[in-house]
């Protein structure tokens, strides 16, 4: 399950309140998912992910999930320690959030969606 | 040092645990057979003690020697910098890795750019560790500072959790691992992985004392097998890390009766005519300016002109000194260096702690391989903790009795007479051969005597004899022994001809008395020979007087009758005429 991306035209600025793109960046938010095997905490975190993405990247993410089982020489290259972890490639710098993204805030922060203190 | 051979004990149980030879010199010794195999190791320590320099020298021989592949899981530092770290050992990362020998992941770890949501585990580890572990069928693994981890994640529970699954899965997989560890606050290590690991827990230790430091290991736990407790000394220099096991437990090397010629053929036959035995220590004691650099540098001559080989260890002299030194007696140490016979190496006795300066000796004896070692001088060795300076003149003369290297040790003596004999007492009782020489100040000269103080398994002279050295060499010549002292030098010349004197006069004496008597006895005769004189005169004397007399009473008679004849008959005057007639 090399990519699940969903590609779409560049769309204005995203319509919900809650999402701000990272300080107005408003490219494309490449997103790599790695897990080991089809194990609970994976699919978790899969799902929450596809949840988050539809919900407030709507149409500009690209997401990669990479299953080290299959391909663990991939492992390496990312840094990838913890199982599961997300890595945001773009926008640069590179962030990591680590877990089955059960919690939102927390991957919303970590992904650069939510700046504190900025409302709208 | 490169191949450690050890000795596999055939007495080794049948279920004994299985070892795994790490290469690095006398760790093998220590553990009898190296780390347990199949089974992680901790090696702890504070920092800079050198656990990752054991940790790579560990992999590394496994790679090189022992046809064990590794993996190098790094924590704390990248491929690269460990290939340049390891570089100064002469470890060669970066052929290694592209022969698949040795495979590199560097684990970085950044808190920063990480943050946690829900529940996670390290699967990913797993998974690196797998991958490189089946990429080039690796027998050892290598986790330099596992512990950075607890640095990045906040989850110490799950932490812990996967560190014991991570000890379990190296296990399961029969997976040599040497992790290192940071040393903690009153613990081993800093998050107490020593609680995992239960197999073997090594400890290093770096100590500074009187400003010399010193490395220490200790193996603090071994289960299931016997192992040294002691902390012995280590050192890491361009050949790696290498560990001075203490003495062997037992006194059971070999011995022999072949001898070593001293050098001096004067010597040798205060040393019933033969010299030292092969393979024993010699120690050869006294003040500064005594001539010990000048035996050695006998000894060291006549062996290698036997064609054996010698190391010569000089912590005072360049060889440069020292061969123009001993041409001065006629000793030529150039010619022997040349011919690759003599090995002299010369360094500061302050530049490392006593456990380096014998680690040296330990290696280069492992490199050369000489029949002769001298050690000059062993008393600046001795700095520091005497019981320690001890146990460790003790390791190395036992490491030299094994190899039947026979030994020379020169020894400064100060302070008074007294004292000779007591001042090496701490290694005096290790000695077989003990040479004094010793200065002998007497009428503002300085001489010097030699003598054997003991030597063991020979009759050895127990004369002090003045030791005397030349452009032609060293002599030992007899000394005067007179009324209750030694003479040597001028002293003794002195002595000499005073003594020439005496028995001169004395002869003269002898002769004038002789005459006296001749005299005497002369005179005695003379006198003899007058009385005799007198005693015959006075005989002659008395016989005349005799026959005087008688002549005189004849007469008388004759008178007598004549008168008578002229008074009356003619008769009687006939026959008184016959009778007178």
């Amino acid at each position: 399950m090399k990519s699940k991306a969903s590609a779409k035209p560049k769309t204005k600025r995203a319509a919900s309140k809650k999402s701000v793109a990272g300080n107005g960046y408003s490219g494309m938010v490449e997103l790599r998912l790695y897990v080991a095997g089809q194990t609970p905490k994976s699919l978790a975190a899969l799902a929450n992910l596809k949840k988050i993405c539809e919900e407030h990247l709507t149409g500009r993410y690209k997401l990669h999930v990479i299953d080290l089982v299959k391909t663990p020489q991939l492992a390496q290259g990312d840094q990838i320690l913890a199982i599961p972890t997300l890595v945001r490639k773009l926008p640069v710098p590179i962030r990591k959030i680590i877990g089955d993204l059960s919690d939102l805030e927390k991957v919303l922060v970590g992904l650069n969606l939510r700046e504190t203190g900025i409302v709208n | 040092m490169a191949t450690l051979k050890v000795r596999h004990s055939e007495k080794e149980k049948p279920h004994a645990l299985e070892k795994s030879l790490t290469g690095i010199a006398g760790f093998d010794q220590i553990t009898n057979g190296g780390l347990p195999k199949g089974r992680p190791t901790i090696v702890c320590g504070g920092p800079g003690c050198g656990k990752t320099m054991f940790a790579m020298e560990f992999l590394v021989r496994g790679a090189t020697e022992f046809n064990e592949p590794g993996v190098l899981m790094t924590f704390e530092e990248t491929g690269d910098e460990m290939t340049k770290n390891v570089a100064s050992l002469g470890f060669d990362l970066k052929a290694l890795a592209t022969r698949k020998k040795i495979m590199m992941d560097y684990v970085k770890i950044e808190p920063a750019e990480i943050q946690e949501t829900g529940a996670y585990d390290l699967e990913g580890l797993f998974v690196r560790l797998q991958y490189a572990v089946d990429k080039i069928g690796a027998k050892r693994v290598v986790l330099d500072t596992l512990e950075a981890i607890f640095s990045g994640f906040a989850n110490s529970g799950m932490l812990r959790a996967e560190i014991r699954r991570l000890f379990r899965w190296l296990k399961d997989r029969g997976l040599t691992t040497v992790v290192t560890a940071e040393r903690g606050d009153g613990s081993l290590t800093r998050y107490g992985l020593e609680e995992y690991v239960s197999d073997c827990v090594i400890f290093l230790d770096h100590r500074v004392t009187d400003q010399v430091s010193t490395r220490r290991l200790r193996v603090v736990k071994y289960r299931g097998t016997s192992h040294g407790a002691d902390e012995y000394p280590f050192l890491i220099d361009d050949q790696g890390f290498s560990v001075l096991p203490s003495s062997s437990m037992r006194l059971n090397h070999t011995v022999s009766n072949e001898r070593i010629s001293s050098g001096v053929p004067d010597l040798d036959a205060m040393l019933e005519g033969k010299g030292y035995y092969k393979g024993t220590s010699v120690l050869v004691s006294g003040t500064a300016g005594s001539g010990k650099s000048s035996l050695s540098a006998s000894l060291a001559n006549r062996s290698c002109s036997d064609g054996r080989k010698v190391l010569y260890v000089a912590f005072e002299e360049s060889f440069a000194q020292a061969a123009r030194n001993m041409r001065s007696i006629g000793i030529n140490l150039e010619k022997h260096r040349k011919s690759g016979l003599l090995r002299f190496e010369a360094w500061r006795p302050t530049q490392s702690g006593l456990e380096m300066h014998l680690l040296r000796i330990h290696k280069l004896i492992e490199e050369f391989d000489p029949e002769v070692v001298i050690i000059d001088p062993v008393s600046n060795l001795m700095m520091g903790n005497p019981h320690e300076v001890h146990s460790m003149l003790m390791r190395l003369m036992d490491f030299l009795k094994m190899r039947q290297i026979t030994a020379m040790f020169t020894s400064l003596t100060e302070g008074s007479r007294k004292e000779f004999e007591q001042t090496e007492v701490g290694i005096s009782s290790l000695i077989d051969t003990w040479i004094l020489v010793r200065d002998i100040e007497l009428n503002g000269e300085r001489n010097r005597g030699i003598y054997v103080l003991k030597s063991r398994g020979m009759a050895h002279s127990n004369q002090v004899r003045e030791f005397v050295m030349s452009q032609k060499g060293i002599r030992l010549l007899p000394v005067y022994i007179g009324v209750g002292t030694v003479l040597t030098g001028s002293a003794r010349l002195n002595q000499e001809a005073r003594e020439k004197a005496d028995l001169l006069i004395r002869q003269q004496t002898v002769e004038e008395k002789m005459r006296a008597r001749e005299r005497r006895r002369k005179a005695v005769e003379g006198q003899i020979a007058a009385l005799r004189l007198e005693l015959a005169d006075e005989e002659n004397e008395s016989t005349l007087l005799a026959a005087e007399q008688l002549n005189k009473a004849e007469r008388m008679a004759q008178d007598r009758f004549e008168m008578s004849a002229l008074r009356g008959g003619k008769s009687n005057s006939a026959g008184r005429a016959t009778k007178v007639g």
